[in-house]
């Protein structure tokens, strides 16, 4: 389906968070904002949920340590136990401080490694994946405030151009 | 606003006139322009290095470890010193990006990017060695927790040679990873400035199509300080687990207990000195000095004097531990250290590592960058000293007087640590001509409150922003096709009639436009201006000299010196002989 958008562009992150504001105040709702860095706050301004990855970091960490116990578990407890200096292999809690550093490294490495994973996934982002920033200006200075037009053309190219935009078009989008 | 606010006091971590567009540009120059001579001369002699070092590591797998000098007394020397000696500098890196996150150290945001490279690149040298060594590393795979083919005979868990494995094997992935998320924003701006198709191509392969939405900036600053908060610990654990490889044996001299964080303060010692060889080098060379600044190499030479003094606590403590232990080898082990036949390697080590980091206490010695590089291969040279000390000197006279021996390295030894050294420049080398070198979308982040022209602006009491006012109506540039029309400046009648002399006309019937959003700078607005004053081709641009330039700027009145910045007459004549 393919839709009216405005683009409206500004070259400060302090605009654009003025801005951001403005819009919001006037119930408007913005569809996306393109930013060539972080600006901090823009996701509350935009109202943006926060992000839960820090939670899918844990349970990650939490897969990573499961197996390794139940992995070193297997191999050195019950699968081929040891006599390995004096310390015979009968129990994994009784030998567990020696395998307290693998446990620990494959808690970081699960945690670490599934968390960017689905980030990546999250945000769509892979090799051969088509960036989808609508001006290639927006990686280097520019910040791009996209907003979805329902018959209020005009009344959305004032509010943006009081705003401080320095540029403003309107172009078609077709949805993925 | 107060989010950027900065104390006044804080000097300036970008200097110079820096907005957002000269970052990108100072940053994407080394890698859009050519390489010069000077790196020509030092790739090539990487490379000879490293062919060197892969010949001797060629002739050791197919011959044997006997091409190395190692004996029966002395049965670890050159790999392992050279694998620890590599490992401990790939932990400056991970510090730099990682706890200097948590600390919220803004200074980091210059170096962070060629340090984590810096750390990458170590631990591949690293993890070179003990695969040699192994002799057959065609079965290098037995370390990993796999069943072999004779039955369920399984990895020793409870060996450090093992926690090794898992260890540098999660601090390589894990560093990459944390060094590919952020690389990701900057491959898309070069992705976005590139314009031959090729390098479009291979940087939009490289950045996963990163469009820089808010949310994926929102998750993005959350992936990156919970990777800083796991990256952290597992920096601290790679090197504590390295010196179990050591600590948990019984040869006097190894069996310490303050190997662990002995060890991990050798290891950022000498991270930070190789940071600083490398920076130093590497901001004049690719023109970085406004972000490299002398306060980055100052502040790094405090942590090198920091933590060298810690290291040299720690020297003092394994002094004084084995006197007190009252057990007579490990007093031998120390004494024939300090005095015996490798008393050298001993002072070399304590001059090294242990006087020379203390000159970083002058404030004219650790601003002068000179000798900031200096003692930075000092360090470098101390600390492989250090881990060549424990390891031989530890080995060569054991309980047995009879088998008392010295070490003396073949060729081969020597010229596979040549290799790796030559191996890591040619890694280094290569990605400083082809990775955006600095963090710049996180240097823009900070610019604000960091940067010296934004910095001058606040002390003036002038703000660091401002709103364009709206004059009648509506100010904005529209490019809708009908109202471009509307859109006129009034250009000086004399001024187009001059630059049209000199650039040449456009006859609307005869010629083609060119579309000249292709020139980096020229933007929709930018072009439909110059189509108004009559310019529509890349043969037009491209004769622009600076006169035409100002011209330009006198008739636009935007945008006053980008066109001479972003070279437009230099990319027009590209583009028009690639057309």
């Amino acid at each position: 389906m393919a839709s009216k958008v405005i683009h409206a562009y500004y070259n400060d992150d302090e605009v654009l968070m003025h801005a951001v504001k403005k819009v919001k105040a006037a119930k408007h709702h913005i569809e996306e904002v393109f930013c060539p860095f972080p600006v901090h706050g823009l996701d509350k301004a935009m109202g943006l949920e926060p992000t839960r990855l820090a939670i899918t970091a844990f349970l990650y960490g939490c897969v990573g340590i499961s197996v390794a116990t139940l992995m070193m578990n297997f191999i050195m407890i019950e699968d081929w136990p040891q006599d390995i200096g004096g310390k015979p292999s009968f129990s994994y809690i009784e030998n567990m401080p020696a395998f307290v550093p693998i446990m620990f490294e494959l808690t970081v490495f699960f945690a670490a490694h599934l968390m960017v994973i689905t980030f990546y996934l999250r945000s769509r982002l892979w090799p051969f994946k088509k960036a989808e920033n609508p001006d290639v200006r927006t990686t280097d200075d520019l910040f791009l405030m996209e907003i979805e037009i329902h018959d209020n053309e005009s009344e959305l190219r004032d509010l943006l151009a009081e705003s401080g935009a320095i540029e403003i078009n309107i172009s078609e989008k077709n949805s993925h | 606003m107060a989010s950027h606010y900065e104390a006044p006091i804080r000097k300036a971590l970008v200097v110079g006139d820096k907005g957002y567009h000269d970052v990108t540009v100072d940053i994407a120059a080394p890698v859009e322009g050519r390489a010069n001579k000077h790196w020509w001369i030092v790739f090539s002699i990487a490379l000879v290095a490293f062919l060197w070092g892969l010949g001797c590591i060629i002739y050791t797998v197919s011959t044997g470890i006997g091409t190395w000098g190692l004996n029966k007394s002395v049965n670890w020397a050159w790999d392992i010193t050279n694998f620890v000696w590599w490992v401990g500098i790939g932990h400056a890196g991970t510090l730099i990006s990682a706890v200097l996150l948590l600390f919220r150290q803004k200074w980091r945001m210059a170096i962070n990017r060629s340090a984590e490279a810096m750390t990458i690149f170590s631990v591949v040298q690293a993890g070179l060695f003990p695969i040699i060594h192994m002799g057959r590393p065609w079965l290098a795979y037995w370390v990993l927790p796999i069943p072999n083919q004779f039955g369920s005979l399984w990895v020793n868990f409870n060996s450090p040679l093992l926690w090794d494995v898992f260890a540098i094997s999660t601090y390589l992935s894990v560093s990459l990873v944390f060094w590919w998320t952020g690389l990701l924003p900057d491959f898309a701006m070069l992705r976005d400035r590139a314009i031959l198709p090729f390098q479009k191509k291979i940087y939009g392969l490289l950045s996963f199509g990163w469009s820089g939405r808010a949310k994926d900036w929102q998750r993005f600053e959350e992936v990156s300080l919970v990777l800083a908060g796991l990256a952290t610990p597992l920096v601290l654990s790679v090197h504590t687990i390295v010196s179990f490889d050591f600590a948990t044996s019984v040869i006097p001299g190894w069996h310490t207990t303050i190997f662990p964080p002995y060890f991990v303060a050798g290891a950022i010692f000498s991270g930070f000195a190789m940071v600083n060889t490398l920076l130093i080098i590497m901001r004049k060379v690719c023109h970085l000095e406004a972000y490299i600044t002398v306060q980055h190499i100052e502040l790094m030479n405090i942590v090198i004097m920091l933590t060298g003094s810690i290291v040299g606590c720690a020297y003092i403590t394994e002094l004084f531990m084995a006197w007190y232990s009252g057990v007579e080898y490990e007093q031998y082990a120390f004494l024939n250290r300090a005095t015996g036949p490798y008393w050298w390697a001993y002072w070399s080590m304590m001059t090294c590592n242990v006087f020379s980091p203390q000159f970083m206490w002058f404030k004219k010695l650790r601003t002068s960058i000179m000798f900031s590089f200096f003692i930075s291969i000092v360090v470098n040279i101390g600390m492989w000293f250090e881990r060549f000390v424990i390891i031989v000197t530890s080995l060569h006279r054991d309980y047995l007087p009879s088998s008392w021996t010295m070490f003396s390295p073949t060729f081969v030894d020597i010229g596979i640590f040549i290799g790796t050294i030559g191996f890591f420049f040619v890694l280094f080398l290569l990605y400083a001509r082809t990775f955006p070198v600095i963090a710049q979308a996180e240097v823009k982040s900070i610019l604000k409150s960091s940067g010296e022209k934004y910095k001058k602006l606040r002390d003036a009491g002038l703000p660091t922003y401002e709103i364009t006012k709206p004059l009648v109506g509506n100010n904005a540039i529209v490019s809708n096709v009908e109202e471009q029309v509307n859109e006129v400046i009034e250009p000086n009648e004399k001024d187009v009639s001059d630059l049209l002399g000199v650039l040449g006309s456009f006859n609307v019937d005869t010629d083609t436009a060119d579309d000249l959003k292709k020139v980096k700078g020229i933007g929709p607005k930018m072009e439909v201006t110059l189509n108004q004053i009559g310019i529509y081709t890349f043969a037009q641009v491209g004769k622009m000299t600076e006169k035409e330039y100002d011209l330009l700027d006198s008739i636009t009145g935007s945008f006053p010196g980008r066109a001479q910045r972003d070279d437009w007459a230099g990319q027009a004549n590209k583009l028009n002989s690639n057309k």
